[in-house]
């Protein structure tokens, strides 16, 4: 009879109390000591203040919160015995992801071209605007090598670091305009690419996302320590802005030259060129992305998804798995140096403190929450995780603790992201039945 | 040459601290193959966790210091073992058997998240502490340079040594240390064997962590500062020191700490103290480049 009392609707209550207890005993050994004194500056050195209640407090919460999902966990196990079909829930999921990208593609792109023209576009909307969309065009990027050619790049930032620096100096030492710069910051950073791709490429996975994280921390504090080059934590300033086919847009043209609005009877406005800069990095992203779209589709683009699913078949078919990497690097190293001369152009300021690790993995994480491969999926990660944290600009240092622990739980839920699903570049049965000749002539071939 | 073995004696010391920490990355990357990118700020953990146990200790009134020593490094080793092994409980092991670039992406979720939670908790300026243990003995004092080499880092050689032996021989005399071994080797066959497959990865877990917070311990001792970010740089140096050993042996992360020490050490005394880091970043690129499995390391053979 005892073991009726202790059970409910068939759940051991027992058990579970004895579950949440050692989750409640687990926080409190968490939460003691970093949670329950804190080291506070005093005139005599450090000292120390107690926070009893909020460890209590802490570990009531995970008490509860684990009983209540261990419950909901039984009732759920209770409930329904039979296992969920998975593959038919995937599949569900995969034909709504699919007609969301066809569908939500277009829009976005047209909600986009149209943003600066809409009623509430404002100042402030159209430079958080041109924020994400550095983002989202890094993401593309990105996507590049991690999501089709699977090679893990914890060091992005270093291209874009590249890109940025090298339009700056180059504008600053030549004198060169931005049109010229553009491309060279692309080549830089194909080039820095290629150089640190060479010999790490060989490596397995793991290694490279060190090596370039490495590398990312090598470029910023040679960015730091060379100041007679690159002026060193002071950063470089006036870095000169863009020209719209040569025409300038500022109040007052330069001697025997003409500005944008004088050109075009307008009213000089600064808005002109916060929409110019905005429409510039619009190209620029979608630029990337038809880019992707199209490479995808060649053997070149093939060859990546197929080295991410399988080395070692790559390598018996006769693909160089080093040079199919090295030219995923540099692709994606080349779209940072875009976006990272565009960043230099529109800031007209850059020091290294814009380039951390920090930055890296914002740029991951866009990737890797908008499902790897997809690429409405990482636009929709980048408005969310860029503008969002926009939005909530007042919880500052409550920001970063919530991006680490979204990293994980998304891990956790959706290993493969959000829009996880991958529709293959190519198919070998395409869902139709053959044609009759041809199975006629495979049953013919098969009878003689 | 008074100079050298003044650095020499410095880089041991550091290379020491390095060691402890790289044991972590190597037994994870041996047993679940991958980098265990939190584990850096496990370290930091343990160095704050060993900071609050110091400052506890002096307002209690504990001042023997053998006494102090052995009280923060039982805390703070046991406080840094709990944190290991929920890191793995909570963002690790619902992984496994996903995806490769998974767990890593997850660890460094993890670690971001780790940083900003003790920003959060314990404030973002640099905590000093007044050195616990001063002095120490003085050499060939009649030259330009003299030689010395403090109490301090007397102990912290010895306990890196005591603690390397008692580790060696855990992994090699006793029943867990051989179920670990057989779990680095195959998975599934030691769960066939009756070997609880989950248990051993958690406290291969909790050993390192163990062991890094006595690395923090050690580096807050030896610095006297630290701060919420330390566990990044000095990750990756362990990480590298683990690369350099040869990743998955134990003597080889060892002989990479004390190796990424000495070079740490010498490169800022001779050259620059500026690319310090660069450095290290530049012997891991090379060690891969030329040795990618490492001094002490076996070849991976990959399989179909």
């Amino acid at each position: 009879m005892n073991e009726n009392n202790n059970r409910l609707r068939g759940i051991d209550i027992t058990a579970l109390l004895k579950e949440s207890a050692i989750a409640a005993l687990v926080a409190l050994g968490l939460t003691i000591v970093m949670l329950g004194l804190r080291t506070v500056d005093t005139t005599t050195g450090l000292g120390i203040t107690t926070r009893w209640p909020l460890v209590v407090l802490a570990v009531v919460s995970v008490f509860v919160g684990r009983l209540l999902f261990a419950l909901r966990r039984e009732w759920k196990a209770a409930g329904r015995p039979v296992q969920r079909d998975l593959k038919k829930a995937e599949h569900r999921a995969a034909i709504i992801v699919q007609r969301f990208s066809t569908i939500g593609g277009p829009i976005f792109i047209a909600f986009a071209l149209a943003l600066p023209l809409l009623p509430f576009a404002d100042r402030y909307v159209v430079d958080v605007a041109t924020y994400v969309l550095i983002y989202v065009m890094l993401g593309w990027g990105l996507n590049i090598v991690v999501g089709l050619a699977g090679l893990l790049d914890l060091g992005y930032v270093a291209f874009y670091a590249v890109g940025a620096y090298s339009y700056a100096l180059f504008a600053f030492y030549f004198d060169l305009s931005f049109w010229v710069c553009l491309p060279l910051a692309g080549l830089c950073a194909a080039g820095f690419g290629v150089l640190l791709g060479f010999p790490v490429l060989r490596l397995r996975g793991d290694y490279l996302a060190i090596v370039t994280l490495g590398f990312g921390e090598i470029i910023r504090v040679i960015l730091l320590n060379w100041y007679s080059f690159t002026n060193g934590p002071d950063g470089i300033s006036g870095i000169p802005r863009p020209t719209f086919f040569g025409l300038e847009l500022k109040r007052t043209a330069a001697e025997g030259e003409q500005t944008f609005h004088q050109f075009f009877n307008l009213d000089y406005s600064t808005m002109h060129r916060l929409i110019f800069l905005y429409y510039l990095i619009l190209i620029l992203a979608l630029f990337t992305n038809f880019f992707t779209l199209r490479i995808r589709k060649m053997p070149i683009g093939r060859a990546w998804e197929a080295l991410r699913e399988d080395e070692i078949a790559c390598r018996s078919l006769g693909i160089n798995p080093t040079n199919t990497k090295l030219t995923a690097f540099a692709l994606g190293a080349m779209f940072a140096g875009f976006a990272g001369s565009f960043f230099a152009t529109r800031q007209a300021f850059i020091s290294p403190e814009s380039f951390t690790f920090i930055e890296s993995a914002v740029i991951l994480a866009i990737v890797v929450l908008g499902g790897m491969g997809s690429q409405v999926g990482v636009a929709i990660a980048a408005v969310l995780l860029i503008g969002g944290t926009e939005l909530f600009r007042g919880l500052e240092e409550y920001r970063m603790l919530a991006f680490g622990g979204l990293m994980v739980a998304i891990m956790v839920w959706r290993p493969r992201g959000l829009l996880a699903h991958r529709e293959p570049t190519i198919k070998l049965h395409s869902g139709k039945a053959p044609p009759e000749e041809v199975i006629k002539a495979v049953t013919q071939g098969g009878m003689k | 040459m008074e100079y050298f073995i003044q650095q020499l004696i410095n880089g041991v010391t550091l290379g020491s601290i390095y060691g402890l920490i790289a044991i972590g990355y190597t037994m994870v990357y041996g047993i679940i193959g991958m980098i265990n990118f939190a584990h850096g700020d496990i370290f930091m953990i343990g160095a704050f966790l060993s900071l609050i146990a110091f400052l506890v200790l002096g307002i209690v009134g504990i001042t023997w210091i053998p006494l102090a020593l052995l009280v923060v490094l039982l805390v703070s080793m046991l406080i840094a073992s709990i944190y290991g092994w929920t890191v793995e409980r909570l963002a690790y092991r619902p992984l496994r058997g996903s995806f490769r670039l998974a767990p890593l992406i997850s660890a460094i979720g993890m670690s971001i998240f780790l940083q900003n939670y003790v920003q959060l908790l314990q404030g973002a300026r640099v905590r000093p502490i007044p050195p616990v243990i001063s002095g120490g003995f003085t050499f060939l004092e009649g030259g330009v340079f003299s030689i010395t080499i403090s109490y301090l880092q007397i102990v912290i050689m010895l306990l890196t040594i005591v603690l390397m032996t008692g580790f060696a021989l855990l992994i090699s005399r006793t029943s867990l240390g051989r179920a670990q071994r057989g779990c680095e080797q195959d998975r599934t066959m030691s769960a066939l064997l009756g070997i609880n497959v989950d248990r051993t990865i958690s406290l291969t877990f909790v050993m390192g962590a163990a062991l890094a917070a006595v690395a923090g311990m050690l580096f807050v001792l030896y610095y006297g500062v630290i701060d919420f970010y330390i566990g990044f740089l000095a990750g990756i140096k362990a990480f590298t020191a683990a690369v350099l050993g040869g990743i998955g042996s134990l003597p080889g992360a060892m002989l990479g700490g004390l190796l990424i020490g000495l070079i740490e050490t010498f490169w800022s005394a001779y050259f620059s103290i500026e690319y310090k880091d660069v450095a290290a970043f530049a012997i891991l690129v090379l060690v891969l480049i030329f040795r990618p499995t490492g001094l002490l390391g076996k070849p991976e053979i990959e399989k179909v």
